[in-house]
């Protein structure tokens, strides 16, 4: 994995390099902006790095089978929809948290329905209802927490019938 | 598992970075015309391949709506922005397998669209 993770950063670099040669103006401003993400969102970073280091102290692969298993039932869906939902930052800082549960036996279809509830945005709600009201935004969010769901059960099927699981 | 991670996350942030100056998210009214279903996945389309902030998709559907895009398309922009991660793929390959993060960014692709249609018809019904 860390040998695919440095080759992807050097094929961006790359891309950068590239840009650079044919726009110096546009690699220099997506540096700054790239500069000023990685400064918000270190707050995120150690929140996700203190979650590892306690998920690895505290959550065993039992705690994991009970609750986000393949025989959690229920309890597995509430724990991601609301986990997904409450979640905060950009999504793939949370991808390493869900790799180390998979590894502990997390059920596939709970790590879809956790990344497709990242999508409701619980501080961003007001704004959405400002801009277009609050039925839409109320029918919208029963309908991403719906479709999270089947989105999970129908990864977890395909992900089955092509042997992956 | 962190450190390993980090070479991954540093490049989708340099990634972002880049995709968000190259595309232009100011001149995007001109990819739509006026056939609603070529709209959604038109918004779809575009909703996946931004990594803006959540916010930035507010205030651009909100900018569409006015200059008569259909709640549709906005809808399907507004859904896919946030459920399908294309700048991220390649973290998402290499952390959580490369089938997973293809089928489950396909299914949210195509969902983003279902949404989309499903919360205009329901809200017809509030209407």
């Amino acid at each position: 994995m860390t040998n695919k993770g440095v080759v992807f950063l050097f094929i961006v670099i790359g891309l950068y390099i590239l840009t650079l040669l044919i726009e110096a103006e546009i690699a220099l401003n997506a540096l700054t902006f790239s500069g000023k993400l990685l400064y918000q969102i270190l707050p995120v970073l150690l929140l996700i790095f203190v979650l590892i280091f306690v998920s690895n102290l505290l959550i065993k692969p039992d705690w994991v089978r009970v609750n986000v298993g393949k025989g959690s039932g229920l309890r597995g869906w509430i724990v991601a929809v609301i986990g997904g939902i409450l979640s905060v930052g950009p999504i793939y800082v949370w991808y390493a948290l869900l790799k180390d549960l998979q590894a502990k036996g997390m059920r596939t279809a709970l790590i879809a329905a956790f990344l497709y509830n990242r999508g409701i945005k619980l501080p961003l709600l007001p704004l959405m209802i400002h801009y277009f009201g609050g039925i839409y935004t109320l029918i919208l969010a029963i309908y991403m927490t719906l479709f999270s769901l089947l989105s999970g059960i129908l990864l977890e099927k395909i992900l089955e019938r092509r042997g992956t699981l | 598992m962190f450190a390993g991670m980090l070479p991954i996350l540093l490049g989708v942030i340099l990634l972002t970075g880049l995709i968000l100056e190259v595309l232009p998210v100011d001149k995007v009214s001109g990819w739509f015309g006026k056939n609603v279903l070529l709209d959604s996945v038109v918004g779809a389309t575009f909703g996946s391949i931004s990594a803006g902030h959540p916010l930035t998709s507010y205030v651009l559907g909100g900018e569409l709506l006015t200059q008569g895009i259909s709640l549709v398309a906005v809808t399907a922009l507004l859904v896919s922005w946030v459920t399908v991660g294309s700048i991220q793929f390649p973290a998402e390959a290499i952390m959580l397998g490369r089938r997973f993060a293809l089928y489950r960014n396909l299914i949210c692709f195509i969902f983003s669209i279902l949404i989309a249609v499903l919360t205009v018809a329901t809200m017809k019904l509030f209407a």
